[in-house]
C-alpha cells in the first residue's frame, strides 16, 4: 500500500508523540506507584461491620500517627456515614489540619455510589462488595464538598458531605 | 462502479428508520432541555416528575435509539446503494425494524411510568421493571438481524463478483456490524443471563462488579458504532460533494480494520477508578485505547488531502487557497465540517479521560458530558444530519432546496453556537468538580457550590439554543420527507481515481482481522475477567426504592 510522503512523516510524528506519552503515564504508575485505586479487597455488602474498619465506632476521622489521619466512611443511599460526635448527633463534616496526609476507606452497604472530594483528586467509585481507598495530602486549605458523583438514585444529589481543610 | 436504483418498496424501509430516528431527536431534546433547566435551579419539573426519569429517557432515546435507528437505516442504504438488496433480504430488514421498535416501545413504557429510572448504564443493584432489560434485549436482537442481513447482502454480491474487491461502503458496513455483534454480546449475556433472572426474583443476588465490566465492554465500542458510520461518510462520501475523488480506498480499509480491532479490548478505561480491578489490567487497557490514535491520523490526514487535492485541481494554487474553494455554503459539506472541527477538542478531551492517573480528576464530574456532547452529540449527530440532508430527498424522490439548505446551515449555527456554550461551560464545571447526573442540588452550599451553579445557568442557555436548533432540524426533515418539491437528489458516492493502485488483497481476509481482534480481546479480558470472578465478594440483592420503585 502506498503512503505518500507527507503522511508517513504525519505519522511517525503521532507514533513517536504516542509513545512518549505512554511511557510517561507507564513511569507515573509503575515506578512513582500512582496506579488509580484498586485494591481488589471484598467486604460483604450486608454486613459491613464484620470488617473492624466499618464498625459503628470505628467511622469518621482518626489520628494514627502525627499529621497521618484516617477516615472510615460507610455510603448508603443516600448518605455518607462519618461516624458520631460526642453529643450523639451525625458527623457531617471532617476536620483535619493543612498538610495532613489522609486516607479514606469507603464501602457501600447499598447501591453503587462515588466518592469525590471536589477540587482534589479524591474520586472514586464505591461499590458494594468491595473497600474503595485513596490517600491523599490535604495541601490546600478550604472547605471541599463530597459529592456522589455516580447516580445511586432518585436522592443522589442530595448524598453530600464536606471535608474542611484548616 | 456499479450502483443500484432503490426501488419504492426499497426507500420505505430505509425512511421508516429515519422516521423514528427524527421522532427520537424531538422527543430526546425536549428531555435534555427540562434537564438543563432544573439544573439551573429556576425551574421544577410539573406532575412530580422525577429529574432522573427525564435523564433516563434522555440517555436510552439519544445514545441508543436515536443513533442505532440512524445507523441500521443508513447503512442498509449504503448496502443497498453498492450491492443491493433482495426481496428476501428486503423482509429482514423490515423484521429487524420491527423487533427494534417493539423493544423500544416496551422500554420507553417502563421509563415513562417511572419504573426504570437507572440510566441508559442501568448499573446493579439498581433495579427497573424486567419488562425495560426485555425492551433493551429486543433492541440489540433487531440490531443483530440487521447485522445478518448486511453480512448476506456482501456475501451474496461477492458469489456473483468473484475475484472483485468489495465495495468500499459495504466492506465499512459490514466492519461495523461485526464490531457491534461483538461488543453486545458483552451486554446481551449480562442482560439476559445475570440481570433478568435475578429482576425477576429467580436469582437472589448479583455480581455487580461482572455486569458493570460486561457493560463497559459493550459500552466503550457503542460510541465507535456512532463513529464509524460519520467515518463512512468522511472518507466515500464527502469528497464526492466537494467535487473531488476518494483519496485512498485502501488506507480508508486499513484504518477501518484497526478501529475494529482496537475498539472492543479497552473497556477498563471507564472503570478506572473501580476498587475491583488489578491496576496492571486497567494500565494495558489504556495502552490498547490509545492505539486508535493511528487510525485516527490516518482519517485526519486523508481528508484534509482530499480537499487540498480537490481544491487545487480546482486552480487554488497558495498555500491555503484550496480551503476558500471548498463549498462552504453546501450544507451537505458544512454541517459534516463542523462535526470534524468538533472532534478535534472532543479527541483531545478523550485523550485526558483515558490517562490511567488524570482520569481521576475529571471522572464521573459533568466534564465527561460535556465531552460526549462535542464527540456524540457534534461530530456524529452533524455528520449524520448532514447526511440526511441528501439522504431523505433521494429516498422520498424530492429535493434539497435553496430555501431548505439555507435553513440547514442556519441549523449548523445554532448547534455549533448552544453547544460551545453548553459543551465549554460543562467542561469547566467538572474540572472545578462538579458531578454528573445530578439534579440541581445546593449541597453544603459553600462556595464550591455556588460556583458551579453558575455555569449550570450558561449550561441552561447553551440547551435553550440547542433546542431551537432541534425544532429547526425537525422542520427541515417534515420538509424534505414530505413537502420538498419533487425532484431527483443524487446519492454521493465518492469514485476513486483512475490511476489508483490496487487494493491488496489480504484487506479483505476476514478470518485474519476478525481472529485478531478475537485475540487481542482474550488476551485483554481472559486473565482480569477470572480475577473477577474468583475475588467476586457475596452477590448483591436487588434494590428498587432507591429509584422510587416501591
Ligand atoms: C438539545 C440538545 C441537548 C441538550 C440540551 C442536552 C443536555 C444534556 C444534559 C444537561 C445532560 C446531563 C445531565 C446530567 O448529567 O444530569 C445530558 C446527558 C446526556 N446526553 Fe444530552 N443534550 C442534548 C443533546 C444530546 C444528543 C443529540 C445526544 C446523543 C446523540 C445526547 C446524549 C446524551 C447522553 C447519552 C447523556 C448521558 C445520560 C446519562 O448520563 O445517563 N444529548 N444531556
Ligand atoms: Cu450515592
Ligand atoms: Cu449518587
Amino acid at each position: 500500500m502506498h503512503l505518500h510522503k507527507y503522511e508517513k512523516v504525519w505519522l511517525v510524528f503521532g507514533l513517536a508523540s504516542l509513545v512518549l506519552f505512554l511511557l510517561i503515564i507507564g513511569f507515573a504508575a509503575f515506578w512513582k506507584g500512582t496506579h488509580p485505586q484498586s485494591h481488589i479487597e471484598t467486604i460483604d455488602p450486608q454486613n459491613v461491620e464484620a470488617n473492624e474498619a466499618f464498625q459503628p465506632d470505628h467511622l469518621g476521622l482518626t489520628e494514627v500517627a502525627d499529621g497521618k489521619y484516617v477516615v472510615n466512611i460507610v455510603a448508603s443511599a443516600f448518605n455518607y456515614d462519618f461516624g458520631k460526635e460526642e453529643d450523639g448527633t451525625a458527623t457531617k463534616t471532617i476536620r483535619v489540619p493543612k498538610g495532613s496526609t489522609v486516607l479514606f476507606q469507603v464501602t457501600s452497604k447499598d447501591v453503587v455510589h462515588g466518592f469525590q472530594v471536589a477540587g482534589t483528586n479524591v474520586n472514586m467509585m464505591v461499590e458494594p462488595g468491595h473497600i474503595s481507598r485513596f490517600e491523599s495530602v490535604m495541601k490546600n486549605g478550604g472547605e471541599f464538598t463530597v459529592v456522589c458523583n455516580e447516580y445511586c438514585g432518585i436522592g443522589h444529589h442530595l448524598m453530600f458531605g464536606t471535608v474542611e481543610v484548616y | 462502479m456499479e450502483l443500484f436504483n432503490f426501488t419504492k418498496k426499497e426507500s420505505r424501509l430505509y425512511m421508516a428508520f429515519m422516521y423514528v430516528t427524527f421522532i427520537s431527536l424531538l422527543v430526546g431534546g425536549l428531555m435534555g432541555l427540562l434537564q438543563t433547566l432544573v439544573r439551573s435551579g429556576k425551574y421544577t419539573l410539573p406532575f412530580n416528575i422525577d429529574y432522573y426519569t427525564i435523564l433516563t429517557t434522555h440517555g436510552v432515546i439519544l445514545g441508543l435509539v436515536l443513533t442505532t435507528f440512524f445507523i441500521v437505516g443508513f447503512q442498509f442504504s449504503l448496502m443497498g446503494k453498492t450491492v443491493g438488496i433482495s426481496d428476501k433480504q428486503l423482509k429482514w430488514g423490515w423484521i429487524s425494524f420491527w423487533v427494534m421498535l417493539v423493544g423500544t416501545v416496551l422500554s420507553a413504557w417502563m421509563i415513562l411510568t417511572g419504573e426504570a429510572s437507572v440510566l441508559y448504564t442501568f448499573y446493579t443493584p439498581l433495579r427497573a421493571h424486567p419488562i425495560f432489560y426485555i425492551g433493551l434485549t429486543l433492541v440489540i436482537v433487531g440490531s443483530w438481524i440487521a447485522a445478518f442481513t448486511n453480512f448476506r447482502q456482501l456475501y451474496v454480491w461477492k458469489k456473483a463478483h468473484k475475484g472483485e474487491k468489495s465495495p468500499l461502503l459495504a466492506f465499512m458496513v459490514v466492519i461495523n456490524m461485526i464490531m457491534w455483534f461483538v461488543a453486545t454480546l458483552g451486554v446481551a449475556y449480562s442482560v439476559i443471563v445475570l440481570i433478568l433472572p435475578w429482576s425477576l426474583g429467580y436469582v437472589a443476588t448479583v455480581n455487580v462488579l461482572l455486569t458493570r465490566t460486561l457493560f463497559w465492554y459493550f459500552g466503550h465500542p457503542l460510541v465507535y458504532f456512532w463513529l464509524l458510520p460519520a467515518y463512512m461518510a468522511w472518507y466515500a462520501i464527502i469528497p464526492k460533494i466537494i467535487g473531488g475523488k476518494l483519496f485512498s480506498d485502501s488506507l480508508a480499509r486499513l484504518a477501518f480494520i484497526l478501529l475494529l480491532m482496537f475498539s472492543i479490548p479497552v473497556g477498563f478505561h471507564h472503570q478506572l477508578t473501580e476498587p475491583g480491578i488489578d491496576p496492571t489490567w486497567k494500565f494495558i487497557q489504556v495502552v490498547l485505547t490509545f492505539m486508535v490514535v493511528i487510525p485516527s491520523l490516518m482519517t485526519a490526514f486523508s481528508l484534509f488531502a482530499t480537499f487540498e487535492i480537490t481544491g487545487r485541481r480546482k486552480g487554488y494554487k497558495s498555500l491555503f487557497g484550496w480551503f476558500k474553494k471548498l463549498p462552504w455554503k453546501d450544507v451537505r459539506f458544512l454541517a459534516p465540517f463542523v462535526g470534524m472541527a468538533a472532534f478535534i477538542p472532543g479527541g483531545a478531551g478523550g485523550i485526558i479521560n483515558a490517562s490511567h492517573q488524570v482520569n481521576s480528576l475529571v471522572h464521573n464530574t459533568i466534564w465527561i458530558t460535556g465531552h460526549f456532547h462535542l464527540t456524540v452529540a457534534t461530530t456524529v449527530i452533524l455528520t449524520f444530519f448532514g447526511i440526511a440532508y441528501w439522504l431523505i430527498p433521494h429516498l422520498t424522490g424530492r429535493r434539497l432546496t435553496p430555501r431548505l439548505n439555507k435553513l440547514g446551515i442556519i441549523q449548523t449555527f445554532i448547534w455549533t453556537i448552544g453547544m460551545t456554550i453548553m459543551s465549554t461551560s460543562m467542561h469547566i464545571q467538572g474540572l472545578i468538580g462538579g458531578p454528573r447526573r445530578s439534579a440541581f442540588s445546593e449541597y453544603a452550599g459553600g462556595d464550591q457550590v455556588s460556583t458551579w451553579i453558575s455555569y449550570q445557568m450558561w449550561q441552561a442557555v447553551g440547551g435553550t439554543i440547542l433546542f431551537i436548533g432541534i425544532l429547526l432540524m425537525f422542520y427541515i426533515f417534515i420538509q424534505l420527507a414530505f413537502f420538498a418539491p419533487r425532484g431527483y437528489e443524487e446519492y454521493p458516492i465518492a469514485e476513486e481515481e483512475l490511476d489508483a493502485e490496487k487494493t491488496p488483497k489480504i484487506l479483505e481476509n476476514w478470518y485474519l482481522w476478525i481472529g485478531i481482534t478475537v485475540a487481542l480481546i482474550l488476551f485483554a479480558y481472559t486473565i482480569p475477567m477470572i480475577d473477577i470472578i474468583k475475588h467476586s465478594p457475596p452477590g448483591s440483592i436487588p434494590f428498587d426504592w432507591p429509584i422510587g420503585r416501591s
